[in-house]
């Protein structure tokens, strides 16, 4: 069983500066949702993002540990706009 | 992976429009994301979809994922090009710009 802070540094150990929520979904300790906002998502497609912030947790994911990892990605100022919608 | 494999993977993409490498089939998926992204591509108008149930296939499984450079299933291609999984495939879907991939 995993924790939504240790999901979150792994991640975050990963990209230098990024702001990273993770949240249980299910609190079940396996099914996880990652909103990460990081300026190194500047220019890359969203399959890139997604990869990026898979590549630290890919061995939980490989064992099975970690069964699912929703995910949003967002450059700094995609999230600045985003936040100004209501929602 | 093998050659083989890399070899059936090629064909597979090559010769359909519209492919999901999924758990489960289009009328019986065996986990919600799965379900998520067939019913994503439905509703952008996907009417052929090319399936193939990794559970059937323990060496698709984990070959799809070297391929693809992607952790999980499920994942999508179109016209050859690896779109993504459930949550990019909804949010393309969102943007409006999964029909315009589908319509081709």
């Amino acid at each position: 069983m995993l924790a939504a802070n240790e999901i979150e540094k792994a991640i975050a150990d990963a990209l230098p500066g990024a702001d990273v929520e993770v949240v249980d979904t299910r609190g079940t300790g396996d099914h996880f949702r990652a909103r990460v906002v990081y300026e190194g998502f500047e220019g890359k497609t969203m399959v890139e993002q997604h990869q990026m912030v898979y590549a630290p947790v890919r061995s939980l994911l490989e064992s099975g540990e970690l069964h699912a990892l929703a995910l949003e990605t967002y450059t700094p100022e995609q999230w600045e706009a985003r936040k100004g919608v209501a929602k | 992976m093998t050659e083989e494999l890399k070899k059936r993977i090629d064909e597979a993409i090559a010769s359909h429009r519209v492919v999901i490498f999924m758990k489960g089939t289009p009328h019986f998926p065996m986990c919600g994301f799965s379900r998520s992204a067939v019913e994503t591509l439905q509703a952008a108008g996907a009417t052929e979809v090319a399936a193939f149930n990794v559970l059937q296939d323990p060496e698709l499984r984990e070959g799809i994922k070297v391929y693809s450079n992607w952790p999980t299933i499920p994942q999508v291609y179109i016209d050859g090009k690896f779109i993504g999984g459930s949550d990019i495939l909804r949010e393309l879907h969102e943007r409006g710009e999964l029909a315009r991939l589908v319509r081709g």
